[in-house]
């Protein structure tokens, strides 16, 4: 059964300069499947995540179906909040984002935890324990005191990925997760997402400009441009020769290694 | 004789706490660039190479070594007496919507360093050379009358090069040039800095945590890690034979876009160690705690950067022992 079923999924933002930002978009995330959106900036792959769990900005209006375990998300602000956190989780580019400044990581996963699993305080601290631990956090105990600034960006993106799987959801929505990181960061948060997909059984969709980010993560690649879906093809059919010039294209821009050895 | 040479180059900063502890963010770096040479330098967050760019451009206080530019001495020059460098010295930084004035034109942007630089020019001379090196990077005239954010980022970041040149200077920094804009873009930024190295012949420093984005680009590479230089070489050496177990976990991360890729992904992933915490370094090797070959000689005493076996310099205490280079890490 489909986890994620988008059917002609439209994205409008209303202004002096109405923009189309995603148009008549199909898309299907299967249970445990890791599928990765890539394209430039402004190609609408953002939005049409925001517009799923009803996060667009207030001058923007989302048309067409968006289906997650059977129940229609459009159109209906509260089942699209209902479904955030416990069905969809969230990781952004920016992990300082998804942080509260002002309060210690271990209150904000085990508010999660509380508000999801109804545990109580004692049962909470440990599970934001648990949480760190899955995300290979050394001295997860010791991290619970401090507060976000004092981590680097590598490790916020780990406490901010604890907090997404707080609620142990079915799929996880990851925007640009490492765009912000150096390249060896960069390297273990993908092994990480990679692992964290197997042992928590869930879905992954993952949108980012860069090809060689989902090259190695990704079951199946699909390419968008202008607020359209060009091709949706497997990671090592497209890896070996996508369909589409414009796919092509993106895969070229990779910088490699490849004949500097 | 080199144009820019770095001799011994530190530069420390008082760490933040209640402890006055100075720490080395620059540790006693050897390096020279030659005539139109665009020389590359690659190295995590926080390992100090943008320190080393301000370095050399007189921005931070060395606290020990020297700054030469053609033979000079130039670190120990005033602000007044380093003036004249800042028409031969010029950067390109990371963020190009960070370094614009959103109140200022474009091409009033471009033109604003020869109004300090070069105080004779007329303000239509002023704009007629920022017209020209916005259209040697691309841009047309249409686009340098508008603002800041109506530009995009690959845009304005070629105005920001257009910038760094409109003084024609001999050597320009790169700061993480291309680190924040859309991959299809680097690869276009790229392009341009090459074409005005091989046209202008301009000579510059090269910085980026991508080695591959840096090997392509520079003929020479130097690693950086933890304020102190690693390995430095011709790049065939540095990628096809890394000496230093830093280089080869620098290549081991950059991202395979090839069938191997997802392989080598769960391999990293199979056997995940921790996230790091980076401490203060000890007498020994900065890399020895995070270092899959270090031995107890590693964390004791600190290995000078020397000659290699191929002409290359390293500082490994192993280094002899794998001749051909290190090898990729294995895939499952």
């Amino acid at each position: 059964m489909t986890l994620l079923a988008i059917r002609g999924l439209t994205v409008d933002f209303s202004g002096a300069r109405p923009v189309r930002a995603v148009d008549g978009v199909d898309l299907d995330v299967a249970p445990r499947e890791c599928l990765a959106i890539v394209g430039e900036s402004g190609s609408g792959k953002s939005q049409l995540l925001l517009a799923c769990v009803g996060l667009l900005a207030a001058n923007g209006r989302a048309d067409g179906s968006a289906r997650f375990e059977g129940v229609e998300l459009l159109g209906t602000g509260d089942r699209a909040a209902a479904v955030r956190g416990r069905g969809i989780g969230f990781v952004f580019q920016d992990a300082s984002g998804s942080l509260t400044p002002h309060r210690r990581i271990g209150d904000q996963l085990a508010e999660v935890a509380q508000a999801a699993h109804g545990l109580d305080r004692l049962a909470a601290r440990a599970e934001a324990v648990r949480l760190l631990e899955a995300v290979r956090l050394p001295e997860a105990a010791r991290r619970l005191r401090q507060y976000p600034h004092e981590l680097s960006g590598g490790m916020r993106q780990r406490v901010a990925l604890a907090l997404a799987l707080a609620a142990r959801p079915r799929l996880l929505f990851a925007d640009e997760p490492t765009t912000a990181l150096d390249v060896t960061v960069q390297a273990e948060i993908l092994a990480l997402l990679a692992s964290l997909c197997r042992e928590f059984g869930m879905a992954l969709l993952l949108v980012t400009h860069d090809l060689g980010v989902v090259a190695s993560l990704a079951d199946r690649i699909a390419v968008m441009r202008g607020g359209r879906l060009l091709e949706t093809t497997a990671s090592p059919a497209f890896l070996a020769g996508p369909r589409d010039p414009y796919g092509a294209s993106l895969l070229a821009a990779v910088p490699t290694l490849a004949g500097l050895r | 004789m080199s144009l820019l040479e770095l001799r011994g180059v530190t530069v420390r900063y008082r760490q933040p706490g209640a402890k006055a502890r100075m720490l080395a963010a620059v540790d006693s770096v050897q390096l020279a660039v030659g005539e139109r040479e665009m020389l590359g330098l690659v190295g995590e967050s926080g390992c100090g190479k943008t320190t080393l760019g301000r370095a050399i451009l007189g921005l931070v206080p060395l606290a020990a070594g020297e700054v030469r530019w053609r033979g000079q001495r130039i670190d120990d020059l005033g602000r007044r007496a380093f003036r004249p460098l800042r028409r031969e010295l010029q950067c390109v930084f990371q963020d190009p919507h960070a370094c614009f004035d959103p109140r200022m034109t474009v091409a009033e942007s471009v033109a604003e360093p020869l109004r300090a630089l070069e105080r004779g020019l007329a303000a239509a001379a002023r704009e007629r050379r920022a017209i020209e090196r916005l259209e040697e990077v691309g841009l047309g005239r249409e686009l340098a009358e508008r603002y800041p954010h109506q530009l995009s980022g690959g845009q304005l970041q070629r105005a920001g090069i257009a910038r760094a040149l409109v003084v024609d200077p001999a050597f320009v920094v790169c700061d993480e040039p291309v680190s924040a804009l859309d991959v299809s873009v680097q690869g276009q930024i790229v392009e341009l800095l090459e074409r005005i190295r091989a046209g202008r012949g301009l000579a510059s420093l090269f910085i980026s945590h991508n080695l591959a984005v840096v090997a392509r680009l520079c003929a020479r590479v130097t690693v950086m890690y933890r304020g102190r230089i690693v390995e430095a070489g011709p790049r065939g050496q540095i990628v096809g034979q890394p000496l230093h177990p830093y280089t080869r976990e620098l290549l081991d991360a950059v991202p395979g876009i090839d069938a191997g890729a997802r392989a080598r992904l769960l391999a990293r992933a199979a056997n995940a160690r921790p996230a790091r915490d980076t401490g203060a370094g000890a007498d020994g090797c900065a890399y020895a705690a995070r270092c899959p070959h270090a031995l107890a000689r590693c964390r004791a005493e600190r290995p000078p950067l020397r000659p290699g076996p191929d002409g290359r310099q390293v500082a490994c205490h192993r280094a002899e022992e794998w001749p051909g280079g290190l090898p990729p890490a294995p895939a499952v």
